[in-house]
């Protein structure tokens, strides 16, 4: 027994010891990659944004805040701004309306589900430029077919991508159509994981109607899911870029510039990677929020201990 | 009262489903039927579904001879998967260490894998630009699939994936005279395999519809992704012609939807256990 | 002394399929105002598709249920005036104790818009109402032992004081009838004794006709003022649970109720009894001479007996008290467990030879089909 003991301990020792260098060498190429790739730039894009550089310029400058201030009054920024926000307002509450109204359609019946399911989810997985072209084809002003449906109940055609009174209502459209399937199956998802005893307690309990079955176990019983879907389709939206560079380019006259694509504009048409780096602080400044709103405010009304 | 319904009862349900879904459909529906007919009738009466003359073999037959096309749609099949087995590999081991190795430093590794997915994709886009440039890298393969080697939000899943398995299992591969990189790929990972669809499904689904990233690293057509390949198919002359350029975006389009309906359920899966991070 | 309260329930002729599975086959079963019944059976025999039923959460094919003289087979559950307690409590995670208790009463004395949080502030009458409610409550509460948890939510109490809370959710109100469906499986062995003795506490004091379904025998033979034994979808005996053990109608009646499992012995129906190996014993089943019967023997009537069957000890348990004898009986072949005080046991062991005997006047005697034989007297032999 002794010699056992004496042998055990040490056995143990480089076990650990082995465990460590064995993580360490199966972390690195995964940190190194995250470091070049992805920590590293993001640190570089913060200083960038400091800077006035422009590409191919032989020297930079650090310039501070200038960059920012610059943005506060550029009335193009304020309109990809203000747009981006108009557009995560619009399609993230419709989506995730319609969304959770088709998820319980889906869900309250057994027929054709897996089916609808698809059709629904099938924008998800298409090529996002392409069906912006299909979409540019159904919402062309002279021979679109949305616009000759119009016309057949006398409705006037409609200018729906040219002009800037309609081109974010057009823009918003399609998100919702993009979007719709995400959310869908998400509620989906979320209902399944609901106890059907749930249901049943409630139905013994006198809750007759659907509307307050909903209330007392569905709506409740979403929460965190709902939470969860909210942040993300916000993020989605926030990150609008196809759909704005297949089909408008940010116009007509800037009435549909968004976030990503005046950074991608700025950065890679005009090359100014100082003021590039900015906008794309600011966003990330937005998402970053989003999701300290979602950990630390929501997440703990929406869990039951 | 949980029990069937009769198809009487269920009418109202199917039929605001089926409202909805003829909406979501309708731009595939005209898609695939303008790309069967020529111009001149697209643009005489699009409402008309089925064409007059049918025209789909010159639709087609243009767009895959006015850009290349098929190469597009090969550079995308390369560059997917080659950007799924470089995430695999990077992630893989790593999710592993972080999930069932006791290491100093494995809380603070983990603290900088959940920063990074904090990070849209889209912000060190700029800076790797820049250093692609520097390496005379623009409009090549490496540029396209080296930013997208490593994948925090991979990490983060296999982590989970594998904090779920017993320590046993890898106690038993131990005892057994296994290393550590051979429990990674030959127990660990076999047992991971649904976590391992859902990432992949994912994975393809956001490069292979992916046009930020393409659109700012590749100039020449060779170069093209099938998302660049439509901008690119419009920029030339045969963008006036709508059934063409149907005929191109249906094309595109084809290759996920066939795999999205062969795979319905991973995919499904993937994409909302996925939903975290794009 | 002990109240009588609810109402008096008829179950029909109820059936019920799953697609081709018949689970249910034609039961009928009537309950007394304020009797607790014990539906017992294996799982998947029906008993908690027949539960379901009466709660109104599943639809009877054919069939009827009566609650109080009303037939309510086509009523919603929440219109039959019925409290379920579920098997997983099915609390609302998102209340807490006290407002899961109070939901089966604000969802009858309340209207819609007076649940509504802040508008209800502005209805007249309302407060009065739901000081009512939160009353009944505290009161239900009280009775359970659970007044202190009330501020909690589910996912903070434990197992047992989640089994309380769902017990108090059908307590607060005054239903026509308790369903229960196993409300104590999910509870560890000590608990599940305890609360089962507060069950039956509870049922004498607010005298709640109840049908409380349960594959634990021990359970159904504790609680219940009468037993229905299910098996595949028909209810094969009810009775007391004296009745139901002692007087099985059906082999596997007999086989399902007892632990250890009642013997069933092979034996061939004679002109004036029943032969088994050696043996002729006097019972005088209604079978036609020759024709194979079972010979049922619980554990505890068999005994060492000098001229009893030979057999085989196969081996022994001590259980402190007792020690079960396993024995192969030879002819005819067949396997034979024992029920016998300490003493008995001490100085067998594995192989000997024993001779076992029976109060034989508490053997059962069943037909081919299984179904119980009548005898046509006592029989008395000393074997």
């Amino acid at each position: 027994m002794p010699e056992a003991l004496a042998l055990s301990a040490p056995r143990r020792a480089t076990a650990v010891l082995g465990e460590a260098s064995a993580a360490w060498f199966l972390v690195a190429p995964a940190g190194i990659a995250l470091f070049l790739l992805l920590l590293g730039p993001s640190a570089a894009l913060l200083a960038l944004s400091f800077s006035d550089w422009e590409l191919g310029a032989p020297t930079l400058a650090w310039i501070g805040f200038e960059n920012y201030a610059e943005l506060a009054t550029d009335p193009v920024f304020r309109a990809a701004l203000s747009n981006t926000l108009v557009y995560v307002r619009v399609v993230m509450p419709a989506s995730i309306g319609l969304g959770l109204g088709v998820a319980l359609l889906i869900e309250s019946g057994t027929r054709l589900r897996a089916f609808f399911r698809a059709v629904y989810f099938l924008p998800v997985v298409s090529l996002l430029v392409a069906m912006a072209t299909a979409w540019q084809y159904l919402l062309h002003p002279t021979i679109g077919p949305v616009n000759k449906l119009l016309a057949m109940v006398g409705i006037a055609p409609v200018n729906w991508l040219g002009s800037s009174d309609w081109v974010m209502v057009s823009l918003c459209m399609i998100g919702v159509w993009e979007n719709l399937g995400f959310v869908v199956v998400l509620f989906l998802a979320g209902l399944t994981a609901i106890p059907a005893d749930l249901y049943a307690a409630a139905e013994t309990d006198g809750a007759r109607s659907g509307l307050d079955r909903f209330r007392l176990v569905t709506w409740p019983l979403l929460g965190p899911t709902t939470l969860f879907v909210v942040t993300i389709t916000a993020i989605r939206c926030l990150r609008v870029f196809d759909t704005v560079a297949a089909l408008t380019r940010g116009g007509p006259n800037n009435a549909s510039e968004v976030l990503l694509h005046m950074m991608y504009r700025e950065g890679f048409s005009y090359f100014r990677i100082g003021y590039s780096a900015a906008i794309t602080v600011v966003f990330l400044v937005i998402v970053l929020a989003l999701m300290l709103v979602q950990t630390r405010l929501l997440d703990r009304q929406v869990h039951y201990g | 009262m949980r029990t069937a319904r009769t198809l009487v009862e269920d009418t109202p349900r199917l039929a605001l489903l089926s409202l909805g879904a003829c909406i979501m459909l309708a731009p595939y529906v005209w898609m695939f039927f303008a790309s069967l007919k020529p111009g001149s009738e697209v643009f005489r009466d699009s409402l008309t579904l089925w064409p007059e003359t049918f025209y789909a073999v010159e639709n087609y037959t243009k767009a895959l001879t006015a850009v290349p096309l098929a190469r597009f749609l090969l550079n995308g099949v390369l560059v997917c998967s080659l950007i799924l087995v470089f995430q695999i590999a990077f992630a893989v081991p790593a999710a592993y260490a972080l999930a069932k190795l006791r290491w100093r430093g494995r809380e603070w590794a983990f603290g900088l894998v959940m920063l990074g997915l904090l990070i849209p994709y889209h912000v060190p886009a700029l800076p790797l630009y820049v250093g692609a440039a520097r390496l005379g890298l623009l409009d090549s393969f490496t540029a396209l699939v080296v930013p997208f080697s490593i994948s925090v939000f991979g990490i983060f899943l296999f982590r989970q994936a594998f904090r779920a398995l017993p320590d046993e299992l890898m106690q038993a591969a131990r005892i057994d005279g296994m290393g550590e990189f051979s429990i990674v790929w030959r127990v660990v990972m076999p047992n991971a395999w649904p976590a391992a669809t859902a990432f992949a499904t994912f994975s393809i689904v956001a490069h292979w519809n992916d046009l930020f990233w393409p659109l700012i690293i590749v100039q020449s057509p060779q170069m093209a992704t099938p998302a660049l390949g439509v901008l690119f198919f419009r920029a030339e002359e045969a963008g006036n012609d709508v059934g063409a350029l149907m005929a191109a975006a249906v094309l595109v389009t084809a290759p996920m939807i066939a795999l999205f309906l062969l795979a319905q359920r991973h995919f499904i899966r993937g994409i909302a256990t996925a939903g975290l991070k794009g | 002394m002990r109240a009588e309260g609810g109402r008096a329930i008829l179950i029909e002729g109820v059936e019920k399929a799953f697609g081709a599975t018949r689970v249910l086959k034609g039961v009928s079963l009537t309950l007394r105002q304020g009797e607790f019944m014990a539906l017992v059976g294996p799982s998947g025999c029906g008993k908690t598709t027949l539960l379901r039923i009466v709660a109104g959460l599943e639809s009877a094919d054919a069939g009827r249920v009566v609650i109080g003289g009303r037939d309510v087979t086509r009523a919603r559950p929440a219109d039959r005036d019925i409290a379920m307690v579920f098997q997983n409590y099915a609390l609302y995670p998102h209340l807490t104790v006290a407002q899961n208790l109070a939901v089966p009463l604000a969802m009858r004395r309340l209207s819609a818009l007076e649940r509504l949080p802040l508008v209800h502030r502005l209805v007249p009458g309302n407060a009065a109402r739901r000081r009512a409610i939160a009353a009944r409550v505290g009161e239900a509460a009280a009775m359970l032992r659970i007044a202190h948890l009330l501020d909690r939510r589910p996912g903070q109490l434990s197992g047992g004081q989640r089994q309380r809370v769902a017990l108090g959710r059908a307590l607060v109100r005054e239903p026509a009838a308790f369903l229960m469906d196993e409300p104590l499986s999910n509870l560890d062995a000590e608990l599940r004794a305890g609360t089962r003795q507060e069950i039956v506490d509870l049922h004498r004091r607010a005298g709640v006709t109840t049908i409380y379904v349960t594959h634990d025998q021990v359970e159904a033979m504790t609680m219940a003022d009468r037993v229905a034994v299910m098996m595949e979808g028909e209810v094969l005996q009810l009775g007391t649970p004296r009745e139901v053990y002692d007087d099985p109608c059906d082999i596997r009646v007999a086989g399902f109720l007892g632990s250890p499992r009642i013997n069933a012995l092979p034996g061939i129906a004679t002109e004036n009894g029943v032969s088994l190996g050696t043996l002729a014993l006097p019972l005088r089943a209604a079978a036609a001479p020759g024709s194979a019967v079972t010979i049922g023997l619980r554990p505890e009537a068999i005994r060492v007996a000098p001229l009893g069957l030979a057999c085989r000890v196969e081996h022994l348990e001590y259980l402190g008290a007792e020690t079960l004898l396993h024995a192969r009986l030879e002819a005819p072949e067949a396997r034979i467990v024992a029920r016998l005080p300490v003493a008995a046991g001490e100085g067998l062991s594995r192989g000997d030879a024993v001779r076992l005997g029976a109060d034989w006047e508490r053997a059962l005697v069943f037909g081919a089909d299984g179904k119980r034989l009548a005898l046509h007297q006592a029989a008395r032999i000393d074997a």
